[in-house]
């Protein structure tokens, strides 16, 4: 028996403008029904990669199958695929039912099942009885509605969203993360989210692909891939990272981290010696004023009280290791010149390849 | 101490209630004072006039022109000429702004460039030269004729002024449509394609609408301006027109002949419906400002069968768009110009003429448009100033009155000019304050006002308020503030509103025609149409001609390369920032 077809594949893909190479070898795969997310910075490529299944541009190497198909020369209108645009891309010279309408017109959907589906996407997303407006009469939350009910409506085989939240601003993008993905589940369509924001990422997806440079870093669940993160990058840009760079090495004791700096972790048992980086995070590290071993001698430079927690930035060895404390009333968070002692809990620590 | 600022702040409180100084008062009463003399009060004069009887209001003086076959005509051929003229431009325009917007196209430079040459020559300097390439007895047809044995008539009656008109203002379409066009954000295309639409659907559903307001606002203008045109039917002898009509009955049967009166109220208010339909047509869909992306239309490259048509079309409209140029520069060259191809010889005795006789002209030219000029941008920073940054009460209306003198003909503010102020006399001025070379200037000053005004309002839109608020709180007052800190900031804008008024006045041959009574007085433009109208004077008349093309092409120049210049300086200053 066959296994049903993912959602979305994308097969060693590699496109350039010119001479500038934006993906490189990029494969994954979206079941059915999932709820996947595509995170990086800037140029890093997945703005691209989401237009090429799309339809726009062409790859120059490998192939991207939507629902089994193979759609790497289609057209955009012949893929069945659902993008809604960064900036909505709702066309001003039409109403709100009459942008909702187009795609179903271009199917030829009768006119009476055009109706009662344009009113019903509309219900799905919250806008009865605004189908007589017009786009600019809209706030930017209505608008990107709007965008989303034109897209599902035509039932596409994958739902596309660039950056659908960043017009919006901080409220409603917290607001509007939830709908999403409450009408994703409703819908049960497969859905790629492209996103700049990990906390976006983290909050929505099911999976998601962290991209850097026109290459997939890491893929997996948010939580996995903020716990043992596969890389430097994905570390770093997975929340804040204490890095540290050194060696793994056998004593008596067990395997022992050291740092050219002089500090010395405990390192579990799977870690192969040799040279390691170590990623901490904040949290992963406890502070006491007079520390039991193996501890970090350092000492405060600033403290920042962010509500829940208080950040401290302690030099070390010449390092600067940031720590998070919780906050409860009354606790006054230290001083900064007041000496401590760093513990390091060892399940915490992830060793990465340099 | 106490009492006396009290007894300051009671007397000029209900001034400070709109938050507004004495000067800026002043200096808004002056503007209100110049707009109601020479731009109200003359058109309201003509009004009355036309709706004046021996027993006071009366619609006797229209009865009379709709009952006069002659007039009927000249309004069909009026409507008939300003509307064919629209379709010919579209026929250009339309093509042109399509492969600059959908291509990847060599070409663009080329059809950018087009967009210009017209614009740079008033339609009549070119008619005469238009009749000896395309008239009856003129190049094209001599050749046709010879080859094929038949002719085209281009130049016969309204078709040559259609066809003059149309290759001059084709470019107000283009370049509105263009704007449209590239305004249109590419996710609108790409969201269309995305649910399915492409070919003949996408453009009729979504690129068409979106670049729809851009061709009426292209379309209206071009409608407008030839319906007011003067000079060039004149100059083709075109005279069963409206404009002609009211012309050559003020100059033959006198001022008080109420025909005149009436053909310039209907022409208002033909121009005003046409700007009116064009607005109402436009409501709600101004859709620059909906569009958060822009880019324009996907491009893609031709195919080889395009290219060629592209190149077809552009090559046959330089050639058609030049030939005035080309006439009129062979026209000052030539010696005799009749029945043959091209002239029978060279010379450069004409420009000997216009030296010798006609340095007059050139410098009545250079003092009129300078000076017009000048109070444009004078106006048009103090009324930008009072608009923006005071909340004086009726500053707006300032703002439409100016704008509105779109709307009004030059023929008609000449004959409501000439009607107001010819029993006028002022100390120092020779003969009629109405047809005085001041007089001249300050219309020039008024039918350019609209142009220098929108420069000189988006130059001061850019300024933030709170550059003058910091030099106020270092303690320089408000007009300190305008003179040395907003003025200077505004230069670019400026200069280029001067400029701007400056060439397109240099060409104005509407008022001109009524106002100029004595060649002393008379500028270039005037003297062109004086030489052009004897064959004798056609060379002379084309070395002015060619003149007054590089005034306004130096001009058009150096107004783009100064606004060029102050964006340049502008973006500097944000990536510095």
């Amino acid at each position: 028996m066959n296994a049903p077809p993912n959602g979305v594949e994308v097969d060693a893909v590699s496109f350039a403008y010119g001479a500038n190479v934006i993906l490189d070898d990029v494969s994954l795969a979206v079941p059915r029904g999932e709820f996947f997310a595509f995170l990086g910075p800037s140029g890093s490529g997945k703005t691209t990669l989401l237009r090429l299944i799309a339809g726009f541009g062409r790859p120059e190497r490998g192939a991207i199958r939507v629902g089994g198909r193979d759609v790497t020369g289609a057209p955009p209108w012949d893929r069945n695929v659902g993008m809604v645009f960064q900036n909505y891309a709702l066309w001003p010279h039409m109403t709100v039912a009459e942008n909702v309408a187009f795609g179903l017109h271009r199917r030829r959907v009768p006119r009476a099942e055009v109706a009662r589906r344009v009113e019903q996407a509309l219900d799905l997303v919250g806008l009865e009885g605004y189908g007589g407006r017009r786009p600019a009469q809209l706030s930017g939350g209505q608008q990107q509605r709007v965008a989303l009910a034109r897209t599902v409506v035509i039932e596409p085989e994958v739902l596309l969203l660039d950056e659908p939240l960043s017009n919006l601003d901080a409220q409603l993008r917290v607001e509007m993360r939830g709908e999403l993905r409450a009408l994703q589940r409703k819908t049960g369509l497969t859905t790629i989210f492209v996103t700049h924001d990990q906390e976006e990422a983290n909050a929505i997806s099911d999976r998601m692909a962290v991209l850097d440079g026109g290459r997939i870093q890491q893929i997996g669940r948010p939580v996995d891939l903020y716990d043992r993160p596969a890389n430097r990058f994905v570390a770093g840009f997975l929340g804040t990272a204490n890095l540290v760079e050194g060696e793994v090495a056998r004593q008596q004791e067990g395997l022992v981290f050291r740092s050219a700096e002089g500090i010395v972790l405990p390192a579990p048992d799977d870690v192969a010696p040799g040279r390691a980086l170590v990623a901490l995070r904040p949290q992963a590290l406890s502070i006491s004023e007079n520390g039991r071993a193996p501890s970090i001698a350092g000492e405060v430079r600033r403290t920042e009280f962010l509500g829940g927690h208080v950040r401290y930035a302690i030099e070390a060895h010449g390092l600067t290791f940031y720590v998070d404390e919780p906050h409860l009333r009354g606790r006054e968070a230290l001083a900064p010149g007041t000496r401590v002692q760093l513990a390091a809990d060892p399940e915490q620590l992830t060793f990465l390849r340099p | 101490m106490a009492a006396t600022a009290m007894a300051t702040t009671g007397r000029l409180g209900g001034l400070r209630s709109f938050g507004a100084s004495p000067a800026q008062v002043v200096l808004a009463l002056a503007v209100a004072a110049f707009l109601v003399a020479f731009l109200l009060v003359p058109v309201l004069r003509v009004a009355w006039v036309a709706f004046q009887g021996p027993n006071g209001f009366t619609l006797v003086h229209f009865g009379d022109f709709f009952a006069s076959t002659l007039f009927r005509e000249s309004l069909y051929n009026s409507t008939y000429v300003a509307a064919m003229t629209v379709v010919l431009a579209t026929i250009i325009a339309v093509p042109l702004a399509y492969f600059i917007a959908r291509f990847d196209f060599p070409g663009a430079g080329i059809i950018h460039t087009l967009g210009v040459i017209p614009l740079v020559m008033p339609p009549f300097v070119g008619a005469i030269a238009m009749q000896l390439i395309y008239g009856r007895n003129g190049t094209v047809n001599l050749l046709l004729n010879d080859a094929f044995g038949f002719r085209i008539p281009f130049m016969e009656g309204l078709n040559g002024v259609i066809f003059v008109e149309g290759i001059h203002y084709f470019p107000f379409i283009l370049l509105n449509l263009s704007a449209a066009l590239s305004n249109i954000d590419s996710a609108m295309e790409e969201s269309a394609q995305n649910l399915g639409a492409r070919g003949w659907t996408l453009f009729r559903t979504i690129v068409f609408p979106l670049a729809f307001p851009g061709y009426i606002a292209g379309a209206s203008l071009v409608f407008v301006k030839v319906f007011d045109d003067l000079a060039t039917p004149l100059l083709l002898n075109v005279t069963a027109m409206l404009a002609p009509q009211a012309y050559l009955r003020i100059t033959s049967v006198g001022l008080a002949d109420p025909v005149g009166y009436v053909i310039s109220v209907i022409m208002v208010v033909v121009s005003l419906a046409a700007m009116g339909g064009a607005a109402l047509l436009l409501r709600g869909r101004d859709y620059a400002t909906q569009q958060r992306g822009g880019g324009g239309l996907q491009r893609r490259r031709m195919s080889s069968g395009e290219a060629a048509v592209a190149w077809g079309f552009i090559g046959l409209t330089l050639l058609i768009v030049l030939s005035p140029h080309v006439g009129i520069l062979l026209l000052s060259l030539g010696t005799v110009w009749s029945f043959s191809p091209l002239p029978d010889a060279f010379t450069l005795a004409h420009y000997g003429t216009v030296l010798r006789e006609s340095t007059q002209y050139l410098v009545n030219t250079l003092l009129y448009c300078g000076g017009a000029g000048l109070l444009d941008v004078v106006l048009g920073v103090a009324i930008a100033y009072l608009v923006q940054r005071t909340s004086l009460p009726g500053r707006r209306l300032l703002d439409q009155a100016a704008t509105a003198s779109l709307a009004v003909p030059g023929l008609v503010l000449g004959i409501g000019i000439l009607r107001t102020y010819f029993e006028v006399s002022i100390p120092g001025i020779e003969g009629s304050f109405a047809t005085s070379g001041l007089m001249l200037t300050i219309v020039y000053a008024v039918r350019r006002l609209p142009y220098a005004l929108r420069a000189c309002d988006a130059a001061m839109r850019q300024l933030h308020v709170s550059i003058e608020e910091a030099a106020e709180m270092l303690g320089a007052g408000k007009m300190l503030t305008l003179t040395r800190i907003v003025v200077p900031l505004m230069i670019g804008g400026i200069a280029a509103g001067f400029v701007t008024s400056f060439a397109t006045a240099a060409v104005e041959l509407s008022a001109t025609l009524l106002l100029v009574t004595r060649d002393v007085n008379a500028p270039l433009s005037y003297a062109i149409y004086v030489y052009m109208q004897s064959p004798a004077g056609r060379g002379p008349g084309a070395a002015l001609g060619v003149i007054a093309v590089a005034v306004v092409a130096v001009g058009t120049w150096l107004s783009h390369s100064l606004a060029e210049r102050d964006r340049a300086r502008r973006s500097r200053e944000v990536i510095a920032a």
